[in-house]
């Protein structure tokens, strides 16, 4: 279980442009941190890079369980974070439940668990359509639907609510609190305001 | 290991879901074997003598179809960040992808080859030893045919790209199969040609995996 998230003087380039440098974050069990900023400062990139998906130039980022002890870095990717951003990596010519039930799969979740997120998720009307039937909303909750299923304690969310309806807003923000509350950590990068408190960090200012 | 038969699962239904998989290649595969008679004139014993190796042929061009989405699908929907931070390393994903396009394509192309040698006018005694050269020939091709689809990720064109990275690597498997069946054909020892064969696509099943997480890591970065 993994307890904190300590990142250090972490410089991120794209290319030959440097997006931000020396951005220190510690985020630690039942906290969640908003990354704020202008469109390209970089927050998809930090989310990319503490998921593993980019080197950094400079700067590190480790991840601690209980007690402070330290984790290898690519057993907690792999066991103990979430990554859900714009690209949702659902196939359009297959079944919504098809979908969600490899994504849960695959993260280590159950078929009980899928069919429990999607009671939460309200999706059970849409099971049985193919991916590219969906609303940009609809498919937003089915991919999110994996964060219910398979409990990682890191979140990583990239615009999460946007193409939310207020109603699925809301119950996402019970979702969020309660990950929370269950001693998860969220790291979001927002534009709109998250529903629950969370601290602000300036990217790329 | 339960995570790689999930996977595997998932990418067997998405090449049956995909125009048809299998029947695809097959239709591909009858048709370069139907144009082979209209292109080198219809005399019997020429054909025949043609004919491994055109099946050889057309079981390469057929590998290469479907080999450019094998991982550019889930490059571009963002399927490969989640395989990336699933519970198997890319290393065995590179697997899985390719063991499903040698399952959906390679094996019932191999079952199609000696039908189709045979149909040209080949000695039906040669088909068990071109089912097992092509099985084991379309197991080289898959792994290497993944090996260029991940070198190509994020190009434009990546689909000749695929091809122009990929058939110079197909060579070795069709000189080696090739051979054997000519061997076998002129009553000559044959054995030498298929161990190469299994030889090469060892090492291309052991090696290739690794190069294709690389290049997928570097894709993503």
């Amino acid at each position: 279980m993994m307890r904190a998230v300590r990142i250090k003087g972490l410089s991120l380039a794209r290319g030959e442009r440097t997006l931000f440098s020396g951005l220190d974050l510690d985020l630690e069990s039942g906290q969640a941190a908003a990354l704020l900023g202008r469109n390209g400062a970089g927050k998809t990139s930090l989310l990319r890079a503490v998921a593993g998906l980019l080197r950094p130039q400079a700067g590190t980022i480790a991840f601690e369980g209980p007690d402070g002890a330290p984790l290898e870095a690519e057993i907690a990717r792999a066991e103990g974070l979430h990554l859900a951003g714009h690209h949702d990596g659902l196939k359009t010519t297959r079944t919504a439940w098809e979908e969600l039930l490899f994504q849960v799969q695959w993260t280590g979740g159950t078929e009980a668990s899928a069919r429990a997120a999607v009671e939460r998720l309200d999706l059970s009307r849409l099971l049985d359509l193919e991916v590219r039937r969906l609303s940009a909303g609809q498919r937003r909750r089915v991919s999110l639907a994996r964060l219910l299923a398979s409990p990682r304690s890191l979140w990583l969310l990239d615009e999460p609510m946007a193409p939310l309806d207020a109603a699925h807003r809301a119950v996402f923000g019970e979702i969020l609190a309660e990950h929370l509350a269950g001693g998860g950590m969220l790291l979001a990068a927002v534009h709109d305001p998250l529903p629950i408190p969370a601290r602000s960090v300036e990217v790329g200012a | 290991m339960r995570a790689f038969a999930i996977l595997l699962r998932r990418e067997l239904a998405l090449a049956w879901g995909r125009g048809g998989g299998p029947l695809l290649a097959l239709a591909f595969y009858a048709c370069v074997v139907t144009l082979l008679p209209l292109a080198a004139g219809r005399a019997p014993e020429r054909l025949a003598a043609l004919a491994p190796g055109i099946a050889w042929l057309a079981l390469a061009l057929s590998a290469l179809l479907s080999l450019e989405r094998l991982f550019e699908r889930d490059f571009e929907d963002g399927a490969l960040d989640l395989l990336a931070l699933g519970p198997v390393p890319l290393e065995a994903v590179a697997v899985a992808k390719c063991l499903a396009h040698w399952l959906a394509a390679g094996a019932p192309l191999a079952l199609a080859a000696p039908i189709a040698a045979v149909a040209l006018g080949a000695s039906p005694s040669i088909a068990p030893l071109l089912s097992v050269c092509a099985l084991a020939g379309g197991l080289a091709f898959s792994f290497l045919g993944g090996l260029g689809a991940s070198l190509a990720l994020g190009s434009r064109r990546g689909g000749l790209l695929v091809a122009v990275i990929v058939l110079p690597l197909y060579a070795p498997p069709v000189i080696f199969g090739a051979g054997a069946l000519d061997s076998l054909a002129g009553g000559l020892p044959w054995t030498g040609g298929l161990l190469f064969l299994l030889a090469y696509s060892a090492a291309a099943v052991a090696l290739s995996p690794l190069a294709m997480a690389a290049a997928c890591r570097n894709a993503l970065d």
